[in-house]
């Protein structure tokens, strides 16, 4: 069986850099995403808001997946 | 559990042994002997504190991300609503004789709080636009005899034939209203808006 060896801090901390990299580059994407669409959305443009939001909600999907790598990361380290 | 002075005569391989990273050190990394008297009163861990700010940070960031796709979906929910309520109807707006050339008449459409400006450029040249300004939404104020419509809130101007912005803030054309002239009459027909 294989033994799962947890993170010590401070490469937990190094991953949480990391993972803030992302995070933030995906909510500056999103950000953007919001006043484009509502841009359009205002100049009566309807092509683009189906689109955008499904793309702004695989963005959250992946923050989402990101925050629960970090959970678990903090469950292995406490057992 | 981590291992305690005083235990090193036995060495237990299957006590967890303290990682050296985890082990406080103040941020000047001087030993605790040479450390001010005051460390002791706020004996903060930093690195511990320094991890957790950075994950409590990617949370409130992933919240953010969250309110971002609601956003996104809020739109969709008042896009579907504006085609609900299908295209507006045809409404009398005034007739030739009450607007003069180089004159303009505010009047209401499609809504009774969507103020629109009609203005007459020449005799058989007629435009409207609807009132607010793409920027903010103040009322714009047309200024024929520049051949401009202005925005007194942030100095935004737009060209009175096409409403396209020419300076200040607005990006976006004016919605634009299409008239029809039957006889003498002035109807509105329906509002087109614009992104460029």
């Amino acid at each position: 069986m294989a033994t799962v060896r947890p993170f010590s801090r401070d490469q937990r901390t190094t991953i949480i850099y990391g993972m803030l990299a992302f995070v933030i580059v995906i909510v500056v994407l999103q950000l953007w995403l919001l006043t484009a669409t509502m841009n359009a959305y205002l100049g009566g443009d309807q092509r683009v808001i189906v689109p955008a939001a499904l793309v702004s909600a695989v963005g959250c999907a992946l923050n989402v997946g990101l925050l629960g790598y970090v959970r678990r990361m903090e469950r292995v380290s406490r057992e | 559990m981590a291992e305690q002075p005083g235990d090193s005569g036995s060495l237990n391989i299957y006590v967890r042994r303290r990682e050296r990273e985890s082990i406080t050190t103040a941020p000047n990394r001087s030993p605790d002997d040479q450390q001010p008297a005051w460390r002791e009163d706020f004996p903060i861990d930093w690195p511990q504190d320094q991890y957790v700010e950075r994950r409590d940070f990617m949370k409130f960031l992933v919240l953010t991300s969250a309110a971002l796709t609601v956003g996104q979906v809020w739109i969709i929910g008042q896009n579907w609503l504006r085609r609900r309520r299908g295209l507006p109807e045809v409404r009398r707006v005034a007739s030739l004789s009450e607007i003069p050339t180089g004159a303009s008449l505010v009047f209401q459409y499609p809504g009774e709080l969507d103020n629109c400006v009609l203005i007459r450029l020449s005799e058989r040249d007629l435009v409207a636009y609807s009132q607010k300004c793409t920027h903010l939404s103040c009322a714009v104020i047309p200024e024929p005899g520049q051949g401009v419509l202005r925005c007194p809130c942030h100095d935004g101007y737009f060209d009175l034939r096409s409403g396209d912005p020419k300076a200040g803030p607005p990006r976006r054309p004016l919605p634009r209203i299409t008239l029809d002239v039957r006889g003498q009459d002035i109807y509105a027909t329906g509002v087109e808006m614009r992104t460029t």
